[in-house]
């Protein structure tokens, strides 16, 4: 060992051997779950049956069960598919653009934040599905060759959103799943019977060969690069799909950098809120340390800042512009029916963020945990400012209304919660938590050189 | 029947001055196999400086394909989208980048696959009985029978000579 220990020394905290450490992090797949994941579960099954039901109902007696109108033809909807999306960032953020800065404290966090993105992207990629009124003709989307002679129109941002968001899907799957591999395979030679099988078949019969370690590294890196401008793209295109249009409160510029910055805000809110609790039921303090959590807590304040700014940077748009309808967009917001919703909003994600400036709120997980959720929470309402209230009073005074949302829209957003509490527990059952020969390899480095 | 022989070291520098002896004494098959990446073993037993080369490749293909398939179909059925001009490429620029990396990305997963001879559905070192432990703290080196130098006492003592924990492994 060197003299000096290394500078990350206490990112792995406690004594540990490489055996100690893998059979702590395999514990969550190998040792039965504790209970507050079966609470999880049960919850997060309940509520994906009352999803699969509302979609039921939506697919049988059609769109009008949903509480969208003229003008809000883009309700509840709409708002969420953005909403999970954004959620989804914070995932491929750590795993991708941490790699490539080559953070050691990502190692800790990748497994898990990736799989959040994978079910928030597939709890996401549901709403345009059954948005659509007619879910059967989905692939309409799709380029193929029909006896129409119709193509997709490709100057649309709805058809990048499409191809934008299958991409994502694709490229955080793949990455998901080439770093699972090693894993799979120390799961496989220990354990037995269907297990085995199970793992054999999804390890692909990796050896640890070292040249094929080689290319996995190079291959791993390589994705990581190229997700990180996607991460940024999707986000980006998703803005489009409001910015192209005329709407007072939509036509702005300076969607794209707003929406990925939001992005990055709620989605390491989300982040917090799993591992937090995680790292408390699976008593993980020791790899997953306050530094961590210290960390990803900066990164929030970080992208809240961001989204902070834009939201001062609007009101001045729109007073500046001297545009009328954009500027009565502005203060329908703050003094309408949904200026409760505007405030609450600007609470959030202007004045509470401001805590995480200081170190003894950062550390205190209680306040960090309470945040994350009202992050979680803010972003809700900053995407129903923009798509609901936006759209609820245009330009002419007689095409103002209300939104209400119904049941259904109800049952699908909770259903939703639901399945992606149910999809990660599911996840943490089957699969470590934690990239163990990442944690490997990193308490290689940290002990032994 | 014997496959050849596992030898355990406990450090990777132990198995790198390994593979180097092996190497030098001409044995020819050979496979390191560890729980994590190790530097330096592709200078020893060759690495593949070929993938960003593949990457570029399928990217540049990526690229090609989504401009085609934009361009044709938008001649196929012309139409007058908000004002723009009929092949406005700037229009074109997120499909293109999102098929790009899409290529890239599952091309670059194939290759990987297949330049690493995966799938796989058995492999003679993993029938070693102390194999798990390449995968968790060990770093294993397999010796062929096959090797034309291969001699099951004089590999098994020059392995041990170097550091190792030597096993036999056999068809069970």
């Amino acid at each position: 060992m060197a003299d000096k220990p290394h500078p990350d020394h206490d990112l792995i905290q406690g004594e540990w051997t490489e055996k100690t450490l893998v059979e702590k992090l395999l514990e969550p797949v190998e040792k039965p779950p504790p209970r507050p994941w079966r609470v999880v579960l049960a919850v997060g099954g309940l509520l994906t049956l009352v999803w699969l039901y509302a979609i039921f109902v939506t697919f049988v007696r059609g769109l009008g069960t949903w509480g969208i109108n003229q003008p809000v033809a883009w309700g509840f909807d709409i708002v969420h598919f953005v909403w999970w999306i954004g959620i989804g960032h914070a995932g491929t953020l750590i795993s991708a653009i941490l790699v490539l800065m080559r953070q050691n404290w990502r190692d800790s966090l990748n497994r898990v934040t990736e799989a959040m993105t994978l079910f928030a992207v597939l709890a996401a990629a549901t709403y345009p599905l059954i948005h659509m009124g007619r879910p059967q003709n989905f692939y309409w989307v799709f380029p193929y060759p029909t006896h129409l002679a119709l193509w997709p129109q490709y100057k649309s941002p709805l058809s990048w959103d499409v191809l934008a968001i299958m991409t994502y899907l694709t490229i955080s799957t793949l990455f998901l799943y080439l770093g699972l591999i090693p894993d799979l395979a120390l799961l496989r030679e220990r354990s037995q019977g269907w297990r085995r099988k199970l793992y054999g078949w999804l390890s692909l019969g990796w050896t640890g060969n070292a040249v094929h370690w080689q290319r996995y590294r190079a291959v791993y890196v390589l994705l990581a690069g190229l997700a990180t401008p996607v991460v940024i793209s999707v986000h980006s295109v998703v803005s489009m799909d409001f910015a192209y249009g005329l709407v007072p409160g939509w036509h702005l510029t300076v969607f794209p950098p707003f929406f990925a910055a939001g992005a990055i805000y709620s989605g390491f809110a989300m982040a917090l809120t799993l591992i937090i609790p995680l790292r408390k039921w699976y008593r993980l303090e020791g790899v997953i340390t306050e530094r961590h959590l210290d960390w990803m807590a900066k990164v929030t304040l970080a992208s809240g800042l961001g989204v902070a700014y834009i939201y001062l940077l609007e009101i001045f748009i729109a007073w500046y512009s001297g545009e009328p309808h954009e500027w009565a967009q502005q203060l329908w917001r703050m003094t309408g029916p949904y200026a409760p919703y505007y405030w609450a909003m600007m609470l959030i994600n202007v004045v509470l963020l401001q805590t995480l400036w200081f170190p003894r709120f950062r550390k205190n997980l209680t306040w960090l945990f309470i945040f994350s959720i009202l992050a979680n929470v803010g972003m809700w309402l900053e995407r129903f400012v923009i798509v609901v209230i936006s759209l609820s009073k245009d330009f002419l005074p007689g095409n103002a209304h209300l939104y209400y949302p119904t049941w259904v829209d109800w049952a699908l957003y909770l259903g939703t919660i639901g399945f992606f509490l149910f999809g990660l527990a599911l996840f943490i059952r089957i699969f470590p938590p934690i990239a163990v020969a990442e944690m490997v390899h990193l308490f290689h480095k940290l002990r032994k050189h | 029947m014997l496959y050849g022989l596992m030898a355990y070291f406990d450090a990777p520098e132990k198995l790198l001055k390994a593979i180097g002896a092996l190497k030098e004494a001409g044995y020819r098959r050979m496979e390191a196999l560890t729980p994590n990446p190790v530097e330096g073993v592709e200078r020893l037993l060759g690495g593949d400086g070929r993938i960003p080369w593949v990457a570029f490749a399928l990217g540049v293909l990526g690229a090609g394909l989504a401009l085609f398939l934009q361009v044709y179909t938008t001649l196929d059925y012309p139409m007058n989208a908000s004002g723009k001009p009929l092949l406005g490429w700037p229009a074109f620029i997120p499909v293109t980048f999102e098929l790009t990396i899409l290529t890239i990305t599952v091309g670059i997963f194939l290759y990987l696959l297949y330049q690493n001879g995966l799938p796989l559905a058995d492999h003679p070192a993993v029938r070693a009985p102390g194999y798990v432990r390449v995968l968790l703290d060990q770093y294993g080196l397999f010796v062929y029978a096959s090797d034309p130098r291969f001699d099951l006492e004089a590999t098994r003592a020059l392995l041990e000579s170097l550091g190792a924990e030597v096993e036999e492994v056999r068809r069970a």
